[in-house]
């Protein structure tokens, strides 16, 4: 689920991944995580593959995708930044970090950076409640995000500075 | 021999910067020529505390909190390996610890002491007796067990688990599932994370046995897509389970078959509701189905389904195990058992506290919490999620019960537990309430998806001055129209927390709020 395992969009591999899974039951969700996961977004492309390979309509594929805030059918930036708006992280100071965030990076919620480093999302509660507010970067959580935290925060995405793990 | 210590790996702890304290100690260890065994427990949920390194010794577990990296040295300089309390984070035994030691950990007994994927370890600490009883019961005696603990459903409805069993026992099928809710979106609430984090063998446990007792051979886990972490736990416990003939087609050699999976969902707060987590089981959106038929006859792909919130499932593993009366002794009137509270938002000791039910909130925010964590007055706190209403002062006396929070018009819910202080402007929070209404609504039913618009341009108008009071009756009517004509809970519940904010905190629905903050 990092964006560093994204690759391009590849009909092929798609497909494969569709054969995959679509004999599960309920197996529209999986997919559709599976191509995200891959692909870094759903392309309009993949619904044409997906709605016959589950014998449905391309307009009922589009509807879940659309219905779900996670799925999104453009690429993101490198980054996919989640800020957490939700009351326990408003009672640490979600709002102003939100306001914050949206004032330097110069983007609204759902947008990208100029330099396509970060994409902004919204999020309602990353279970960190008792250490907001709390911001996801791909799958780390950082708790305690104060503006000047979230600048060095973003400093290190733009540098790309690799951590060693 | 290695001296073994304990650093905790859940979400918190992480994002706290627990791993990069563990490599940090590791390397040190070999720096100075300490024999030292990293453990990597799951957390106690002790988030002030975090990271909270804890040291094995002869006198038991010895903790260290919060432990930052740039202590390792000094605490590497006074051994602290040998258990000394010669260091300023020093806490001595960690289950002396007031906050810990006054609690009833019945689920969390394990949270924080084992490491999570350890199926010794947990086995070392009475995991899997609550299986190894069940499978020695009929179902009717497993089902029957349940209904005698008073374990009531934990996500927020507290309808009783046994009577829900009994249904889906009762249901002919040649095909029954069991559900779990781990769709935990609740704002504030973090108990269902710990469990999946800190103790996954515990869940896989718990719906096993719910299995036994309804006869169904396939469970899923309906997991959202904001716990990363706790995914991959799930994912890693459930493949050892299997080697170990704890799932699949011959459950610890009995010839019983229970097959489980997780499934992500796709940050949409309305999968929550048991319906709608149903409708995205099946591949589809997250609309509300209208009740009857209850999933428990007509569920997942039609048949009959128990939907159970973690939680719930998770207690179920200590009443087969210590008994149905070990559980129902805990606990008031019709509440029995314990509550995992989440104490979080502007909190000085933020974490989990699992009580038997009935201390006051006040205890549970300020014997435990320690007010604010700025130190300012408490003013609001909002308890049982974002449909949950805002309690003010005269209200904080209420005891912990599903039963004294509906006759304050008020919800337990999930145990979630958001306090703020003195700076929150009530009419901002109310406005939000709908705003994420707006946002979260799955769109089926007029009043949730329409009403909740109309009640944010409301709340704005009230906001701006603009006739105050012609406009607020209007929002009075709006919220009796999202209470009475709403298909769930969402558009049902949305305007408790607006209403209780009307009441209660009146004074800041004008537009030039004139409260004045005490100086601190």
């Amino acid at each position: 689920m990092s964006n560093t395992d994204i690759t391009p969009w590849h009909p092929e591999v798609a497909g494969a991944i569709i054969e995959e899974l679509k004999s599960r039951p309920g197996a529209l969700l999986p997919i559709l995580h599976a191509l995200q996961d891959r692909f870094g977004h759903i392309p309009a492309e993949a619904v044409a593959l997906i709605a016959p390979a589950l014998k449905t309509t391309r307009a009922e594929v589009h509807g879940v995708i659309s219905f779900y805030h996670h799925f999104r059918n453009q690429q993101p930036g490198r980054h996919v930044v989640e800020m957490c708006r939700a009351e326990a992280c408003q009672a640490q100071g979600a709002r102003a970090l939100e306001a914050h965030a949206k004032q330097t990076l110069g983007i609204d919620y759902h947008g990208t950076s100029e330099d396509r480093t970060v994409t902004l999302e919204p999020v309602y509660c990353l279970g960190n409640c008792a250490c907001g507010p709390s911001v996801r970067v791909g799958d780390d959580i950082h708790a305690f995000v104060t503006p000047d935290a979230f600048d060095v925060l973003m400093d290190d995405l733009k540098t790309e500075r690799l951590e060693v793990k | 021999m290695n001296t073994r210590i304990y650093i905790p790996s859940d979400t918190t702890a992480k994002a706290l910067g627990a791993d990069r304290l563990a490599r940090k100690m590791t390397a040190l260890a070999v720096e100075r020529g300490v024999g030292l065994e990293i453990v990597r427990n799951g957390s106690r949920g002790l988030y002030w505390l975090e990271p909270l390194v804890e040291v094995d010794t002869p006198q038991g577990r010895m903790g260290f909190g919060p432990v930052k990296e740039k202590d390792l040295d000094a605490l590497f300089d006074v051994e602290f390996w040998r258990g000394g309390q010669d260091h300023p984070l020093a806490l001595g035994a960690v289950e002396e610890i007031p906050y810990l030691k006054r609690q009833q950990r019945l689920t969390f007994a394990r949270a924080g002491v084992i490491d999570p994927l350890s199926l010794a370890d947990y086995r070392a600490h009475s995991g899997y007796q609550g299986l190894s009883n069940a499978l020695a019961l009929d179902a009717q005696a497993i089902v029957d067990a349940v209904k005698a603990s008073g374990l009531r459903g934990r996500g927020g409805a507290a309808f009783p688990t046994g009577i829900k069993w009994q249904t889906v026992l009762d249901a002919c099928a040649e095909q029954k599932y069991i559900v779990c809710n781990a769709d935990e979106g609740d704002s504030g609430t973090f108990a269902d994370r710990l469990v999946m984090e800190c103790d996954p063998f515990m869940l896989i446990e718990g719906m096993t046995i719910s299995g036994l007792a309804v006869g169904a051979t396939q469970g899923y886990i309906y997991l959202r897509s904001e716990y990363p972490l706790a995914f991959e736990t799930l994912n890693s416990a459930i493949a050892t389970a299997y080697a170990n003939n704890l799932l699949g087609d011959n459950i610890q050699g009995s010839g019983c078959r229970f097959d489980l999976e997780v499934r992500m969902g796709a940050g949409a707060y309305i999968c929550g509701e048991e319906t709608s987590l149903l409708e995205s089981l099946e591949g589809k959106r997250g609309l509300v189905r209208a009740k009857p038929p209850l999933p428990a006859i007509v569920g997942l792909f039609g048949k009959p389904t128990v939907v159970n919130n973690v939680l719930s499932l998770a207690a179920v593993p200590f009443i087969l195990d210590q008994g149905a009366q070990a559980y129902a002794d805990c606990g008031m009137g019709r509440s029995r058992g314990t509550l995992p509270f989440q104490l979080s938002g502007n909190v000085k000791r933020g974490g989990l506290v699992e009580l038997a039910f009935g201390p006051s909130l006040r205890e549970l925010m300020f014997d435990f919490g320690g007010g604010t964590r700025n130190g300012r007055p408490l003013r609001a706190v909002q308890v049982g999620g974002p449909l949950g209403a805002y309690l003010p002062e005269s209200q904080w006396d209420t005891a912990l019960d599903y039963e004294a929070f509906a006759g304050e018009g008020a919800v337990l819910g999930h145990g979630g537990v958001v306090m703020f202080d003195d700076s929150v402007d009530m009419s901002e929070q109310a406005r939000f309430s709908m705003e994420f209404c707006v946002a979260e609504s799955c769109g089926k039913c007029t009043p949730c998806r329409i009403g909740s618009t109309r009640g944010v341009e409301v709340i704005d108008r009230i906001r701006a001055g603009e006739n105050r009071e012609a406009n607020l009756e209007l929002l009075a009517d709006l919220c009796e129209t999202l209470v009475d004509g709403s298909l769930c809970a969402m558009g049902g519940m949305t305007p408790f927390p607006v209403q209780s904010a009307i009441k209660h905190f009146g004074e800041d629905f004008v537009s030039t709020p004139n409260r004045v903050l005490e100086e601190v």
